[in-house]
């Protein structure tokens, strides 16, 4: 069996709320999971489980209390618990995306190049980026006359489609979705699928949450139940 | 890239004012193409620890190096003055809250861009008006508009201006004070995505003093939170604002405003 | 004329302030071009009168001196012929008109169109020493710029003029770079004359007595008018020659000569023209 790409062991998380007093909110304890490349693993449980906070506390945008979370990428082993902010940033670069339930617009910047950035960032040639970029929003039916336009105007579907095409516009070995398809109709849910399924076939490990059963069942090949390492509040 | 190398190490930094510190304690690393926020309400020693660093302020105790483009590592506290000058004509940029303290208000745009190339030894009419040029469309300031002084113009195609002007020389670190806080929101908008994408085109490495999250969270990479002249918390912009931990960040992260 | 004038020294200041002023002289010879601060005396004149350049010469002259006086290259306006009855009467001083003949010249505005030679001194008067004052106002920051040798802030205004006008409009006053070091103002003569301070075999020394600075540039020193590379200095140049002596590539005053608009163009140097004239006569 291949070597995960993803190794997290022991994490607690805890979140201290300063401004109600310091009280202090435990959500994990002893969380422990792995991914392996060309798996898509779906994160089950209820809503408040900290489901979104374990994608974010992989990518490094929320803090640990504890443990370690082992990324494997082109440098060996980066763990993100601990990282400095340099390799944190490093590691977004070369080895994980992450695709956020919202985009976070940028102003004046149009979908098209949104789309093409983290390619041209990445040192694909401009052209050649902004086809990619094209040809995910026309799969995931933005229309055209839209992708001069930065997409702060636009529907929150759109929105989220925009975003979910910058996120799969890059091949990095490990992809982080939240909620990819929340908003989206059933065609473009469909598409969406499509597009977890052709990662998953190209080799790229997966960790997601999907509310969404016919989407989990469509693309997760297995669930770790988040409740299992609820923390006694 | 010389990636492995900071480009400013600073420890221990301070500044003091008199029997009271401006700032204290200070260490930071900032890396080539890094873009550094400092964020804290106003007295918090932001600008401060932006004048100390940029030399514009003297650094009480502390030190703080700085990896030159010809590959030494000067201590700045030691340098002379005509050697800090000299690092403020070719390396370094500074980008002032108030353009009137970055512009010459009754020189022409041509001539604010045109003045550190000849500082530089440029001595080509031809090439420097043309280079002026190419600054001010990059920084879209309409052609037509590059023999007007900058007293003619509105507040953020001063802010613009003052930026051509930096980065004509093509600086490796830029200073930057509250450089959007004078501006209509609409304008600001314009002018960080200017910002945003001129750093990332050139490489270049800013530290940016802002009050406002938001200016941090666009164009940095990094962020430290400063209170009372100290630095109270500090790490991945990204980090810092979604999942802050101390009190004071936690309370200056939910102060923002929703829009 | 020698009228003696009892109860003044010799070239009416005391020694002590000649001691300082050629304390100030030497040290201004030593760097070419740096202004020297010193300690502007009252002399009996208004100050914008060349009191500046009053006081280098009283501070240079002896009584075996022979001083001529100018103003805009004239040696009968009022002002010249004060100066020059001046020094005869408190440094018996001989004086003269000839440039060829003195041995101290002392100038408003203009450089004598006979080429000085060695042995000689030209003293200026100079109402603002400072040629980047206009750009930045600061001493302590204009002083730091000489310092630090940083005068882009001077191609600044150059810049400008093309910007503005197609050339360097600056005609006047044109600043230049003394022994490739300091920028200097060559006082308010005009830039035609500014080729003749390059390489001079005289000793050139400058006052200016309101702002109290004493700067000079030693005989044989570099002085380099600024300008670019495709907009190179030009000296002004006239199309005419002199309607009174016929000399060409001189510098030429405008004079009405009646109220319907009637002009004509001559010598600004009148030793010059009478010179020159002379010899047209002799020739004729």
């Amino acid at each position: 069996m291949t070597t995960p790409i993803l190794r997290v062991r022991d994490i607690d998380k805890t979140f201290t709320m300063h401004l109600q007093g310091g009280q202090r909110l435990p959500v994990l304890r002893g969380l422990a999971f792995e991914v392996r490349p060309g798996e898509c693993v779906a994160l089950g449980g209820s809503s408040g489980a900290g489901k979104s906070s374990i994608l974010k506390m992989v990518y490094g945008n929320y803090a640990v209390d504890r443990g370690s979370i082992a990324l494997r990428g082109p440098d060996g082993a980066v763990d993100i618990a601990s990282a400095g902010p340099r390799d944190i940033l490093a590691a977004r670069r070369d080895v994980m995306g992450y695709v956020s339930q919202f985009l976070r617009c940028v102003p004046r910047v149009g979908a098209l190049q949104i789309v093409a950035e983290p390619l041209t960032g990445r040192g694909v040639p401009a052209d050649e980026a902004r086809d990619r970029a094209a040809d995910l929003l026309t799969r995931l039916s933005i229309p055209e006359r839209l992708w001069g336009l930065p997409p702060a105007t636009f529907s929150g579907g759109e929105q989220q489609r925009v975003n979910i095409a910058r996120g799969f516009a890059v091949p990095l070995p490990l992809l982080l979705l939240d909620e990819p398809t929340a908003s989206l109709d059933d065609r473009n849910r469909d598409v969406v699928i499509e597009l977890i399924r052709a990662k998953r076939a190209e080799g790229t490990a997966l960790l997601g949450i999907f509310h969404d059963t016919e989407v989990r069942k469509a693309v997760a090949d297995r669930v770790v139940d988040v409740e299992a390492f609820a923390a006694a509040a | 890239m010389t990636a492995d190398l900071p480009l400013l190490e600073v420890r221990g930094a301070g500044h003091r004012y008199g029997a009271r510190w401006g700032c204290r304690d200070i260490d930071l690393d900032l890396w080539p193409g890094e873009v550094l926020a400092v964020v804290g309400e106003s007295g918090s020693g932001k600008s401060t620890l932006l004048g100390t660093l940029s030399q514009r302020l003297s650094l009480t105790e502390g030190t703080i190096r700085y990896s030159a483009a010809g590959g030494e590592i000067l201590d700045l506290a030691k340098l002379r003055e005509s050697e800090v000058r000299a690092l403020w004509r070719s390396e370094w940029g500074f980008v002032h809250q108030d353009a009137a303290d970055g512009l010459r208000m009754h020189v022409s745009a041509g001539g604010n861009v045109g003045e550190p190339l000849m500082a530089t030894g440029w001595r080509h009419y031809g090439n420097i008006r043309a280079t002026a040029a190419q600054w001010l469309e990059r920084v879209e300031i309409p052609a037509d508009r590059i023999d007007d002084p900058p007293v003619t113009f509105s507040g953020g195609m001063r802010q613009r201006l003052q930026i051509a002007r930096n980065l004509v020389v093509s600086p490796r670190l830029v200073f930057m004070d509250e450089p959007t806080s004078g501006l209509d929101v609409s304008v600001q908008a314009r002018l960080l995505d200017l910002v945003r994408s001129l750093v990332a085109d050139l490489g270049l490495a800013v530290i940016i003093v802002t009050h406002d999250l938001a200016v941090a969270r666009l164009i940095s990479h990094r962020t430290l939170v400063m209170k009372d002249g100290n630095v109270v918390e500090s790490g991945l912009t990204d980090r810092v604002l979604d999942d802050p931990q101390g009190p004071y960040t936690q309370l200056l992260v939910s102060s923002i405003l929703q829009g | 004329m020698s009228t003696d004038l009892t109860g003044y020294n010799i070239a009416y200041l005391d020694e002590q302030t000649k001691r300082m002023l050629r304390r100030a002289l030497l040290k201004a010879v030593a760097i070419p071009g740096f202004q020297v601060p010193f300690a502007s005396r009252e002399v009996p004149m208004p100050r914008g009168w060349g009191t500046g350049g009053v006081q280098v010469t009283a501070a240079i002259i002896g009584t075996g001196d022979t001083l001529k006086v100018i103003d805009q290259g004239a040696d009968d306006t009022t002002n010249a012929v004060s100066i020059r009855q001046f020094f005869a009467a408190v440094a018996h001083a001989s004086t003269t008109t000839r440039t060829s003949e003195a041995t101290v010249i002392q100038t408003r505005h203009r450089i004598p169109e006979t080429p000085l030679t060695e042995g000689q001194t030209i003293v200026y008067q100079v109402p603002m020493p400072e040629p980047l004052r206009f750009l930045e106002p600061r001493e302590t920051e204009t002083r730091r710029l000489h310092a630090l040798a940083d005068y882009g802030l001077m191609y600044v205004k150059l810049y400008e003029d093309i910007a503005r006008y197609g050339h360097i409009a600056q005609t006047y006053s044109y600043p230049v770079m003394v022994a490739g070091r300091y920028l200097m103002s060559p006082s308010p003569i005009p830039s035609f004359d500014n080729p003749k301070m390059h390489q001079s075999p005289a000793l050139q020394l400058f006052g200016a007595g309101r702002e109290k600075r004493i700067y000079a540039i030693p005989p044989y020193t570099d002085v380099e008018s600024l300008g670019f590379e495709d907009y190179p200095f030009e000296p002004q140049t006239f199309d005419d020659p002199c309607a009174i002596c016929g000399s060409t590539g001189v510098y030429l005053d405008e004079v009405i000569t009646d109220d319907k608009g009637g002009s004509m163009f001559v010598c600004s140097d009148t030793d010059h023209c009478e010179h020159a004239a002379g010899q047209a006569e002799v020739t004729r």
